[in-house]
């Protein structure tokens, strides 16, 4: 019989082999799959982890991916400290980019890119609305934010159907549900590298992450306001015990995780796509669940967090149009790595002791 | 109390072996118990006692070591296993179903077929036999705690047990609801059942044991005639070195000046298993100890919260502080203001467990460091600004850390709780309440956070010991009131005041309570 004992501390070596041991197990895991399903299992494993870092605008490309995942998951990563549910991201990043994109619809003929951060401003506020819904009914009337927010997803990916159907729908679009394109101003550019022209889709948006992951970092380990967060999640009684205010905390947690994911949503439409359509998200709100946890929560974690699925997303891409493997295999390595990580999280705690069965 | 000619044995254990991960809870434990003895087993917090009695009643496995029964080997492999061997068991926390009558709850538990009426016609019987009244129609929900243990204890007879272990049953009971209980389990030895009796209460195990059994670290030390011994070779046995006494002076710095006054204070449950405080009254002068006995779940934990600030006050003059109403006050403006909670549950109420001490030291000193209204400054506060004062309160307090700044869960109980006091004392308040402080802790801490309190009293600030430990309520206060389902009785001079009275007054009596007053 197989028996968990606590350790005492918890392992440092298992603080640093456990995630190169389970990409390792994944890795191994996905050829075992790849084989029985008839598939060259050594192609594959190029495909999926090794492609996406062939070509340096492929490389560029992963940034581009992960973008919106380490923007979305460092909001995510804020709830979770605080023990709030946010599962709703997806529709706080489809309501952000809605408002910001009726916004810059009503403004056809700007053209400086100052607008951007109007509209980075307005998607912020789009999303943390959108995120407020479920924060007061928790706090007033105590009704499950996972609920809420979870359901609130699919209000949200009907309305921006029904806004580019109907109220915004191109009259010039053929009878396809589109918005007129942005404004000149509210585009994001890709960057120009002298001599070489554009990396891929590497825009300038992707700038944001170098001050969005070094600000969280300080917010969470060196502020009194994260340090509220730190304890909240911990220890709920011991937080009321310090006189920290936990509806204010839950509140501000989910304004700020629902304002990032609008903030996200803003910057991939406005670099990427240029206009509302049905899908704006392809579910970058819920892959950022995986990728905050994968990042253990913190920031610079969540960074390689975000870099990892990425290349693991954009592979299966590859691999779909190299080798006809249906792309759902990103969701089958996301799901066999996020289990091997939880694993290896679990023996940092507790050491395994094989008995016989009495 | 049985006449012992030649003690025949009815349960033996050999060698019983017990860890958890590096923890031993039982180190090589031989126990042997007669037929009709009163068995107490003995030992302070983390001792081993409970682990010991659950491998006896089958919810543990122990690693190592046999149990016989009427000499014979037994393998206990689950509680319904000890059943058929004879083994009963009272726990501590009682594991009745509040929404089930008495007689549903005792029907659950049973191993044989029984109609319903023939249940009720055997409760009934038993319960007549034994004098352990209790109406098995009953809800569960509406028996009070001292009823419930005998609905456990009924629970037990019904299986006809030969041995009956009890796991600290008068920690949740009043003085007179313990006599009655040494009563009944007198008689019930006398008639050949044998018994198990767990507790930490000296005088208890003197009055009622036949032989007693001390545990320390998990080890037996020592099995000794109860009738031959005395407490204090208990206890310091039990310990395992000299028990000092406490310094007992503060009645001399008693002063007529009020420091906390509560007026008619209401306050109504916020869940449905919450306890509604009724027009609390209440006053503390310095240099005196109040104490707030009653049993535990009468309301105490929402007072503490109301006197805090956790929760605020309906109206602002229910609570004064020197005759200024504070009862809007938050806990953090309380704090400012002089007053310090010292909560009963230590982890995860008073120090967050996987957080160090210099981050449990900020958790209520955050409010001392940002520069006034300097938002920027006030949001780059954080717990590295902790460690100066994190490092003198464990210098000043004795505290015991495994490493420099240590997480809270590394400390041992008493160690943690030095520490909380010690960080409220540093915000040197005029008013210290406390709650059980010395619940859990060794024998040792537990003098030195008495002494403290003492010692408190006597610098002239004004302190308030909730507790349900009358020995300590008595031992400390200057002055005594009891609580009881959400109502405090009027406060009595401790020479006024006996620890009948007090039992009375934690039972819900209310013709005594008028009796106590008359009497002043």
């Amino acid at each position: 019989m197989i028996t968990f004992v606590p350790r005492d501390k918890v392992s440092k070596n298992w603080t640093i082999i456990g995630p190169i041991l389970s990409i390792f197990l994944t890795v191994f895991f996905g050829l075992l799959i790849f084989t029985f399903l008839g598939y060259n299992p050594l192609e594959t494993l190029y495909q999926v982890f090794l492609s996406p870092f062939s070509r340096i605008d492929r490389i560029s490309d992963i940034f581009v991916k992960a973008c919106p995942l380490v923007i979305v998951g460092t909001g995510l990563m804020l709830c979770f400290r605080a023990n709030v549910w946010n599962i709703g991201a997806e529709g706080q990043f489809i309501m952000g980019t809605l408002l910001a994109g009726s916004f810059a619809l009503l403004f056809p003929s700007v053209e400086t890119k100052f607008f951007i951060f109007i509209m980075i401003v307005i998607g912020f506020i789009g999303g943390a609305l959108w995120a407020f819904i479920p924060a007061i009914l928790k706090t007033k009337l105590n009704v499950n934010e996972i609920l809420v927010s979870l359901m609130l997803v699919y209000v949200a990916m009907l309305f921006i159907d029904f806004i580019v159907r109907g109220p915004l729908r191109d009259p010039m679009s053929f009878g396809f549900p589109l918005s007129k394109p942005y404004p000149d101003g509210a585009i994001i550019n890709k960057i120009p590298f002298p001599g070489i022209g554009y990396l891929g889709q590497l825009h300038y948006g992707i700038l944001i992450i170098l001050l969005l992951i070094p600000i969280s970092w300080l917010f969470v380990n060196k502020t009194l306001s994260g340090f509220k967060i730190n304890v909240l999640g911990s220890a709920p009684k011991a937080a009321k015990f310090a006189g920290f205010k936990q509806n204010t905390i839950t509140i501000t947690v989910l304004l700020l995780s629902g304002g990032l994911a609008g903030v996200a949503g803003v910057i991939e439409v406005s670099a990427n796509i240029g206009q509302l359509q049905p899908e704006v998200s392809f579910g970058y709100g819920f892959t950022a669940i995986i990728v905050a946890f994968l990042g253990r929560l913190n920031p610079i974690g969540i960074l390689f967090a975000g870099i990892i699925i990425a290349t693991v997303k954009l592979g299966a891409d590859n691999a779909q149009m190299s080798m006809g493997i249906p792309k759902v295999v990103t969701g089958l390595f996301e799901g066999i790595l996020l289990f091997f990580l939880l694993t290896g999280e679990t023996l940092q705690k507790y050491k395994i002791k094989w008995s016989k069965v009495t | 109390m049985a006449i012992k000619k030649e003690p025949e044995i009815l349960l033996k254990a050999s060698k019983i072996n017990k860890s958890f991960g590096n923890f031993i809870a039982n180190k090589d434990i031989d126990i042997s118990i007669a037929k009709g003895e009163i068995h107490a087993l003995l030992g302070e917090n983390g001792a081993g006692k409970s682990t010991l009695v659950k491998i006896f009643y089958g919810v543990l496995k122990p690693d190592t070591g046999t149990i016989e029964i009427n000499n014979s080997e037994v393998y206990i492999s689950s509680p319904n296993s000890a059943r058929k061997n004879g083994i009963g068991m009272v726990f501590q926390h009682f594991s009745l179903f509040p929404a089930l009558t008495v007689a549903e709850n005792i029907l659950i538990a049973l191993d044989k077929k029984i109609k319903f009426k023939d249940l009720i016609s055997e409760i009934s019987k038993l319960s007549k036999e034994w004098e352990l009244f209790v109406d098995p129609l009953k809800r569960v929900s509406e028996l009070s705690v001292g009823e419930q243990q005998r609905v456990e204890i009924i629970r037990c007879l019904m299986q006809n047990p030969k041995l009956l272990i009890m796991d600290e049953p008068t920690s949740v009971l009043t003085p007179q609801e313990i006599s009655n209980l040494f009563k009944i389990l007198k008689r019930l030895a006398s008639s050949g059942c044998s018994i198990l009796y767990i507790s930490h209460k000296l005088e208890e195990i003197i009055e009622l044991a036949d032989q007693v059994t001390i545990l320390k670290s998990g080890e037996s030390i020592a099995t000794i005639d109860a009738k031959k011994t005395n407490t204090k070779f208990l206890a310091e046995t039990m310990v395992g070195k000299e028990i000092t006494d406490l310094k007992k002076t503060n009645s001399i710095s008693v002063t007529k000046d009020t420091a906390l006054e509560l007026n008619g204070l209401n306050k109504d449950k916020e869940t449905d298993f919450g306890i509604s405080l009724k027009n609390i009254n209440l006053k503390v002068n310095y240099g005196e100890i109040l104490g707030v006995a009653g049993i535990a779940g009468n309301g105490q934990v929402e007072l503490m919260e109301i006197l805090s600030g956790e929760t605020l006050c309906e109206k602002d003059d229910q609570i004064l502080l020197e005759n200024k109403p504070v009862g809007f006050k938050s806990i953090t403006e309380r704090r400012q203001l002089g007053i310090e909670t010292i909560p009963e549950e230590r982890t995860l109420h008073a120090t967050v467990p996987n957080l160090t001490i210099a981050e449990n030291t900020f958790l209520t000193y955050f409010f001392k460091y940002p520069k006034a209204n300097d938002i920027i400054s006030n949001l780059l506060n954080n717990p590295h600004n902790s460690k100066i004062e994190s490092e003198k309160i464990i210098k000043d307090n004795d505290v015991r850390c495994p490493e420099t700044n240590p997480l809270a869960n590394q400390l041992s109980g008493g160690n943690l709780q030095k520490f909380i006091l010690g960080r409220s004392l540093a915000n040197n308040p005029k008013v210290a309440i406390f709650s059980q402080p010395t619940w859990g802790v060794d024998i040792g801490a537990a003098t030195s956070i008495r002494q403290k309190l003492l010692n408190l009293s006597n610098s002239g600030k004004a302190v308030i010991l909730i507790s349900q430990d009358l020995e300590e309520i008595f031992e400390l206060s200057d002055k005594i009131c009891v609580m009881n389902d959400g109502t405090l009785s009027k406060i009595l001079p401790v020479a006024q005041i006996t620890a009948e009275d007090v039992g009375l007054l934690m039972g819900g009596k209310l013709d005594a309570s008028n009796q106590v007053e008359t009497t002043e």
